[in-house]
């Protein structure tokens, strides 16, 4: 079973998340409109990883787009242009740096939709369809919880002035 | 908190988080008005035009054209240094600025995205249409193949084919990924179960989840810290495909940042079109206010000033450098068979952007959206200046040559701009237009 609160306005979300966690009910998620600040902190989440899958990317994506034309104008297909070298660091560059910038993009958005179960088709359940409106939705997960237990949940949030509260099975 | 309480509010009206989402959501839902199928059906026509005209040139030949051989290049590469051009502004706007932590871009930058991605696509028309052999353009990809042969990575061209098609699959993925909770929103506010599938499909899932936040941002923040130097180095590549050339006019080392200042130019003046006949059509005058098109305008000063800047020093370099094809070149340029383009481009890119140093003309409306049309016809006429007065006359008088499209050549640019404007009336009418999320964030009364 899990309990839901809403709320509408940032500051009161704020305020709860932050009681709630001193009171040392845990928060099973949070739903908001638009992304709140200082929400991540209130919650204790954790710093994400998603800026080192850009980076890889970008790494493999440089290391093989360098790869590839100095593998190509050295051993696959070498041709005289021009009397230049064969591998002519230089005009390597603007392809190496594309190559990078593509990697990199594409990673950190494939890691950041997979982690967050997010695609086409993907159905994530929804508590509240205000909540990408103009609603803050608190979630907690109340499965373990006994009877009396849930009362003073409930009873919790109406402190922090949840103006609704709901269960979901 | 006092300097920002008195400065102008990024959104008028005092409005409620929920009157956002109405507002962006309304006109998704709302019958369009005629002068939406108005629009689309004159737009769709010049796209069914010139994708006829491009049919007969993949069937026929390049030979409909007038390019030849002194002036390979004609319209359609200055079609397409336009277009890409113009594709700047979107990416400039969501990805300098979010670094810039610019909030007004918020009311801006998702039909600035949008007609980013149009752009590209009508500007990678061009290039697969010249090659003259449409259906081998596979060919410009570095693939193993049975012909035993590879692309050549000293060529600036083939840097084009990366630079383009990195800077497509950038732009689209990263407004998509500002679409995700718009379109989530969208979902969850459709009423008719068969819409509410389709944007249920496109909204990826999306439930505002405080862990998705999160991620959000940090994915916006490094996408913009990806694409800030992916706009640069786009058209400084497209310079380069002049710049690396011996041709007078075109081997400089100033075409990377005067070409880049250009395509900020130019892509500002398109946004400002068009979002000057949304905000009326669409009732988004509490969005993109006045203040918008004044900030708009002052990067327009900006950029047309360095563009000018570009301008002079290049005549400066002409006479300076004491080389005789150069200053012919320039000279040539302003006085010679083309004079009146070389004119056309002074007075559009130079001149006019000034005017916008008087308060008055920055916040007129209607003064903006003429300039904005001059800007471009002028940064058009730039181009053309650029690839047809350099080549019709360079070190062989022999093989001087005068050039002017076939009909055929016109027909396909104005096809470009049909499917550009066909496109961006399909978008601001399926998809959250304001980036709605965004804006919520920068709105004080929450």
């Amino acid at each position: 079973m899990e309990i839901s609160g809403y709320y509408d306005r940032e500051a009161n979300l704020l305020d709860a998340v932050k009681k709630l966690r001193e009171n040392n009910i845990s928060i099973k998620d949070v739903f908001s409109p638009y992304p709140v600040h200082g929400l991540d902190l209130a919650m204790g989440l954790k710093r994400s990883w998603l800026p080192k899958a850009a980076f890889v990317g970008g790494a493999i994506g440089a290391i093989s787009g360098f790869g590839l034309q100095a593998w190509v104008f050295t051993r696959a297909y070498p041709i005289n242009i021009g009397g230049k070298p064969f591998l002519s660091v230089p005009s390597f560059i603007p392809v190496t740096f594309e190559c990078a910038i593509l990697f990199a993009a594409l990673s950190i958005v494939l890691a950041y939709l997979f982690k967050s179960n997010l695609g086409a088709g993907a159905d994530n359940k929804i508590y509240d369809e205000r909540a990408t409106d103009d609603h803050f939705v608190v979630v907690l997960d109340a499965s373990n919880f006994v009877h009396n237990d849930a009362e003073k949940i409930k009873m919790k949030l109406e402190e922090t002035g949840a103006l609704d509260i709901k269960y979901h099975n | 908190m006092s300097e920002i309480s008195t400065r102008e509010p990024l959104i008028k009206g005092n409005k409620s988080l929920t009157n956002i989402t109405d507002d962006v959501f309304n006109p998704i839902v709302a019958r369009p008005n005629k002068l939406w199928f108005f629009g689309l059906t004159i737009a769709g026509t010049a796209a069914l035009i010139g994708l006829i005209a491009i049919v007969l040139t993949v069937w026929k030949g390049i030979g409909l054209w007038n390019v030849n051989k002194t002036i390979g290049w004609g319209w359609s590469i200055t079609n397409f240094v336009w277009w890409v051009g113009i594709g700047h502004a979107g990416t400039f706007i969501s990805a300098i600025l979010l670094l810039f932590r610019q909030h007004w871009r918020t009311s801006v930058n998702r039909s600035a995205e949008a007609m980013t991605i149009f752009a590209v696509i009508c500007a990678g028309l061009f290039p697969l249409i010249h090659m003259g052999r449409f259906l081998l353009a596979f060919f410009i990809f570095p693939y193993p193949n049975t012909r035993g042969v590879w692309v050549n990575f000293n060529s600036p061209l083939l840097w084009d084919v990366f630079a383009i098609t990195t800077y497509f699959l950038v732009s689209l993925i990263f407004w998509y990924v500002g679409l995700i909770p718009d379109l989530g929103t969208v979902r969850d506010r459709m009423k008719t179960k068969f819409k509410k599938v389709i944007y249920r499909f496109l909204s990826f899932g999306w439930t505002g989840s405080a862990k998705h936040w999160q991620r959000f941002e940090i994915v916006s923040f490094t996408l913009a810290g990806l694409a800030a130097p992916l706009v640069l180095s786009v058209h400084t590549i497209v310079s380069f495909d002049f710049a690396t050339s011996v041709i007078p006019g075109w081997h400089t080392t100033i075409f990377p940042p005067y070409f880049v200042s250009g395509a900020i130019f130019s892509g500002f003046a398109m946004v400002l079109t068009l979002l000057i006949v949304a905000r009326k059509t669409m009732n988004l005058q509490d969005y993109i206010t006045l203040n918008h098109i004044e900030l708009m305008n002052k990067i327009i000063i900006l950029t047309g000033s360095i563009v000018g800047v570009a301008y002079l020093t290049e005549l400066f370099m002409a006479w300076y450098s004491s080389n005789e094809y150069e200053l012919f070149t320039f000279i040539n340029r302003a006085t010679g068979p083309y004079w009146w383009a070389y004119w056309i481009m002074m007075t559009c890119n130079v001149v006019s952007p000034q005017l916008f140093w008087f308060k008055k003309l920055r916040r007129s409306i209607g003064f903006t959206f003429f300039m904005s049309i001059l800007i471009n016809v002028g940064m058009w006429f730039e181009r053309f200046v650029i690839i047809v007065t350099s080549l019709h006359r360079d070190f062989l008088p022999s093989s001087w040559e005068m050039y002017k499209p076939s009909i055929i050549e016109v027909l396909i640019f104005v096809g470009t701009l049909g499917i550009f404007f066909s496109l961006f009336l399909l978008f601001v009418r399926f998809f959250p237009v304001i980036a709605m999320s965004e804006v919520k964030t920068t709105i004080k009364n929450k």
